[in-house]
């Protein structure tokens, strides 16, 4: 974003200026001006789970929305990725040790005969940079892996990914044999990838569609909230 | 058989724009330009006189969702200049958005999943059930840095290459022609990517019966 960005000496910056700062970093994609950010934070007291929400989500939204609206591509938000995932690699650990808050738990995996985790990786990116922790099955899931990591982690949310017209019918097996179980009214189920579209989404039986890995968190949480809610009130 | 290349057409324009029909026949084949050599070779060979060739950006092969809209709208354009009109694509990514726009205009189309199921075969590609096969077609080798390296970025940032084609482990090559020196670019193909390379002849497979069952 910025060309002057080699006479920035990051640690000189005010905190709201570091924090522009990363954003245009993340933005660019480069991953030791993150990182060395988000140690600049750590040096000045911040909560870990501060700099998550508002340095490195925040920075990630921005992309997230230029993607979406045509102006940034794939090879772009894969270095911003890239960045981002270097600054949590730091944070992870401290997250846990700060009790930062949970907003749920999501078992993620790309569908059987698919091999495409790009857009899952996004997902569970971000997934876990809003709060939530992730388990993350990879590529090539048959339906008895998801069903195995359901009742071994017993999340919140189901999510599945498939980057192929051929192998996207394959998320509706899947819930299909949740249903045969009697299980699909335990877990909120979400899908996502570039062929799948709402009518999708809404056809297989899944409770929603996200199009991108923000709308997929705010989709997240927004379910989580709604379950959370019913639960109160049976209580 | 030769190469097929042997026509006039320019591949990189048959990437970005295309192809005007000729205005000749009097059935249209709307087919995506990465068939035109192929397709062009099928015509000469066969006499088809009564095919005329249009095509549409062969670059929408990277964008799925924009092909049955393109070829709604040429559909459109060439209503009443043709007694009939075969589009020759399968079903593209489009998830069977292409299948609706052929049936609510009356033209056939090619069946099956992408072309290179139908170059090698429906049945064949269909029983091979290989998920970590990148596949190229001789246009795609010859275009491969238009449709691969420069759209990902593979140019400007290589270090992304392990995020697109990490678990991908062999390009298969599937060959319409006998070209020693595009089955090395392919091979050199193979080699940027880091995977193993196959090669396949394919020949035209079920693009030329889709063809042959075009009648005026």
């Amino acid at each position: 974003m910025s060309d002057q960005d080699d006479d920035i000496i990051l640690s000189e910056l005010s905190d709201d200026d570091l924090v522009a700062q990363m954003f245009d970093d993340l933005y660019d994609g480069l991953r030791e001006e993150i990182e060395e950010g988000v140690n600049i934070l750590l040096e000045r007291g911040w909560q870990p789970y501060d700099i998550l929400t508002k340095a490195l989500v925040g920075g990630m939204t921005i992309v997230g929305n230029d993607f979406r609206d045509g102006i940034l591509f794939v090879p772009e938000v894969l270095l911003a990725a890239n960045a981002m995932k270097g600054g949590m690699a730091i944070l992870k650990p401290l997250l846990v040790e700060t009790g930062a808050p949970r907003m749920g738990k999501m078992v993620i995996g790309t569908v059987k005969g698919d091999i495409h985790d790009i857009g899952k990786n996004l997902v569970s990116m971000m997934m876990e940079g809003a709060g939530f922790e992730v388990v993350d099955l990879g590529i090539n899931n048959a339906v008895d892996k998801y069903l195995d990591a359901l009742e071994a982690e017993q999340p919140d949310i189901l999510g599945m990914s498939a980057l192929l017209t051929t192998t996207m019918p394959y998320m509706k097996v899947v819930i299909d044999t949740m249903k045969e179980k009697g299980i699909r009214e335990d877990y909120i189920v979400l899908v996502g990838g570039a062929p799948l579209n709402e009518e999708f989404g809404r056809a297989i039986g899944a409770d929603a569609y996200c199009r991108d890995a923000a709308v997929a968190v705010e989709t997240a949480k927004a379910f989580v909230a709604r379950k959370h809610n019913r639960i109160a009130a049976r209580a | 058989m030769t190469r097929a290349a042997e026509d006039d057409l320019d591949d990189a324009a048959l990437t970005a724009e295309g192809l005007s029909p000729g205005g000749a026949g009097r059935v249209l084949v709307l087919a995506c330009g990465a068939l035109a050599h192929e397709i062009t070779a099928l015509i000469r060979a066969n006499g088809w006189s009564h095919l005329d060739l249009q095509c549409l950006p062969a670059i929408l092969h990277n964008h799925p969702e924009r092909i049955a809209p393109a070829v709604e709208a040429a559909l459109a354009a060439a209503r009443g200049r043709y007694w009939s009109v075969f589009v020759a694509y399968a079903d593209c990514g489009t998830g069977g958005a292409l299948a609706r726009v052929c049936a609510e205009h009356g033209a056939g189309m090619i069946a099956g999943p992408h072309c290179y199921a139908f170059f090698d075969g429906l049945d064949r590609f269909a029983a091979r059930d290989e998920i970590t096969a990148f596949y190229v077609t001789d246009f795609l080798a010859r275009q491969f840095d238009a449709f691969v390296t420069r759209p990902l970025g593979l140019d400007r940032h290589p270090e992304l290459r392990e995020m697109y084609f990490g678990h991908y482990e062999t390009l298969v090559y599937l060959a319409q022609t006998e070209d020693a020196a595009l089955t090395e670019k392919a091979r050199a193909a193979a080699r940027a990517l880091g995977l193993a390379f196959e090669r396949r002849f394919t020949g035209y497979g079920d693009l030329a019966p889709a063809l042959t069952r075009i009648t005026p």
